[in-house]
């Protein structure tokens, strides 16, 4: 057994280990960070498989943007998870039953996939060497030569729900004080300030 | 069973471990003894624009003040709030120390030795330093969030707040900035970029002595002043330091930690300054190459060069603190969301067309 055998296993179990506690930690910020620790590992397995561009990005994307939009919700809402675990036991059946499918499926595909030894699936695009040809390279000159459409519609997709989302939330409340910036930085001293000449004992 | 000691034992159980260890101890030993410094020069500049004198008492000049400020953190209790979660919340000071001081570890601090022009001084040659950069430094801001959490407090939960909002705006504007440098390169490499501008506009000026020329701070030069204020923002400096505005927070997340978790904090906020002087070094100002092409400064050894280059970037931040007022928070935002970011966006796509139409791109 290498060396990349050990840490494929212990990436492996802590990924799995840390996705169990996400779902059975009782604190919402302790399944946050759980959820950190399992993306962190993943990124760990994609290194070992050579795609360290993948793994940067998994950091990156998820663990330094998306799991800290959750961190943020889950610490400033107030959820009562007492409540929300009432009815564990009356939605745990069905959560099982399609659980228990999944695996099936998976099992009967696994199983059935009948790999002959040394032999490796066909890639619709052939891989280069990894050590002449840096990864991050390697994407690049197929995402934006052969693929550069599915690309762009990516692009579309993403941009079409971020203006959805800032329209749905947007709400021009008159009660809401807002900063004029430009007027701000054009204000004077004339302005703003007067002097006057205050004789003692009297007031303006 | 030789054989197999020496084919993987030895050079992976023992060699590789044992190297990485005596490099990163070549880095940290002097990194740590440089912030002990940069903390007392920054207290120095302030107090210098001040007209204060400054630490003055410890040792010559106070030149010995942040040992014994590092002694006196060591030595008192360590009070950790009833209320607190206590896991994470001893957990946020170490994830910030950890985080801070791994992203060292791609660091290229000097030319490559023996005279090898093409490598570098460096822990860990990544072809993806960038993207470890930009990976590692966005957990920086989980010590702060999970820290104003777990505190279990007003002031550090909405420090925590803001202080998450100002990491993640700025992030954005200097991956961007930091778009335009790679377009030049061509590699995601720190050592790549620093060598990248060994020629340039310098050469192309017809003035090949003058290297200074060559860095990317001058044909960048808008995206330069860009990054520089990005990251006194990302580093949660002056004038951007709303997380711990002592005017209305009292000192922000940090307010319910003392003694070495306090200490902790406050070594990953100078290191992370630290990390954005070398990173503003490697990206615009040539990282260990020398200003002039003269023999005898050819002959300085280039990591010479590069902390020289760091202070210098580092005096530029600590007189930023002593010179100008906090911003708002709206003005912050402001600042990030609607001038920098459509401002670097440009600026991508302007280097880009200038590459790609006059055919500079490499």
């Amino acid at each position: 057994m290498g060396l990349a055998d050990v840490f494929f296993y212990l990436f492996s179990a802590l990924t799995v280990g840390s996705g169990l506690m996400v779902i059975s930690a009782r604190n919402p910020v302790h399944a946050v960070m759980f959820l950190i620790l399992a993306f962190i590992n993943a990124a760990g397995l994609f290194i070992l498989l050579g795609a360290e561009f993948l793994a940067m990005l998994l950091v990156i994307v998820y663990v330094g943007a998306v799991a800290v939009l959750f961190l943020f919700v889950v610490m400033m809402l107030d959820i009562d998870f007492a409540e929300l675990r009432a009815g564990y036991m009356k939605y745990f059946p069905l959560g099982a039953l399609i659980g228990f499918v999944v695996l099936g499926e998976l099992v009967a595909l696994f199983g059935a996939w009948n790999v002959e030894k040394g032999h490796r699936a066909i890639p619709a695009v052939p891989i280069p060497d990894p050590a002449k040809l840096p990864n991050t390279e390697a994407i690049g000159r197929v995402l934006y030569t052969d693929y550069v459409f599915y690309f762009e519609a990516v692009g579309i997709i993403l941009l079409t729900a971020m203006i959805g989302a800032i329209v749905l939330t947007w709400r021009q409340r008159d009660v809401a004080k807002r900063q004029n910036v430009a007027e701000q930085v054009a204000r004077t001293p004339a302005m703003s300030v007067e002097v006057r000449k205050v004789e003692t004992g009297k007031g303006i | 069973m030789p054989d197999f000691f020496w084919t993987t034992i030895w050079p992976w159980i023992i060699w590789t471990p044992v190297l990485t260890t005596i490099q990163s101890l070549a880095i940290l030993v002097p990194l740590l003894v440089m912030i002990a410094y940069i903390i007392y020069a920054d207290r120095k500049i302030w107090a210098a624009v001040q007209l204060r004198r400054g630490p003055n008492v410890v040792g010559p000049w106070g030149l010995l003040q942040s040992f014994a400020d590092m002694a006196k953190f060591l030595f008192k209790e360590p009070i950790i709030p009833s209320g607190s979660n206590k896991i994470l919340f001893l957990l946020a000071p170490l994830i910030t120390a950890f985080v801070t001081i791994a992203v060292w570890a791609v660091v290229p601090v000097g030319a490559g030795w023996p005279a090898d022009e093409n490598s570098s001084w460096v822990v860990a040659n990544l072809n993806v330093g960038i993207l470890y950069v930009l990976a590692i430094s966005s957990l920086e801001v989980y010590g702060i969030i999970i820290g104003g959490w777990a505190s279990n407090s007003k002031y550090p939960f909405l420090s925590a707040l803001r202080s998450a909002g100002q990491m993640i705006s700025y992030e954005v504007s200097i991956g961007f900035v930091i778009v335009t440098v790679l377009l030049c390169v061509g590699s995601l490499n720190l050592t790549d970029i620093v060598l990248a501008q060994r020629t340039g506009l310098a050469n192309w000026l017809g003035i090949p002595w003058l290297t200074v020329l060559n860095w990317f701070w001058l044909p960048l030069f808008p995206m330069f002043i860009v990054f520089f204020i990005s990251a006194l923002a990302e580093t949660n400096r002056p004038p951007f330091d709303l997380p711990e505005a002592e005017s209305e927070l009292v000192a922000g997340f940090m307010v319910e930690y003392s003694s070495s978790l306090y200490m902790l904090f406050m070594l990953g906020e100078y290191l992370a300054v630290t990390f954005m002087c070398a990173m503003t070094t490697i990206l615009f100002l040539g990282g260990w190459l020398p200003p002039v092409d003269v023999w005898f400064l050819n002959w300085i050894p280039g990591v010479v060069w590069f902390v020289l280059k760091v202070w210098g970037v580092f005096f530029m931040f600590a007189m930023v603190k002593a010179f100008v007022p906090r911003y708002r928070y709206d003005q912050l935002m402001r600042l990030g969301w609607k001038i920098f970011l459509p401002l670097s966006l440009t600026a991508v796509v302007a280097v880009a067309s200038v590459l790609h139409f006059f055919d500079l791109a490499p």
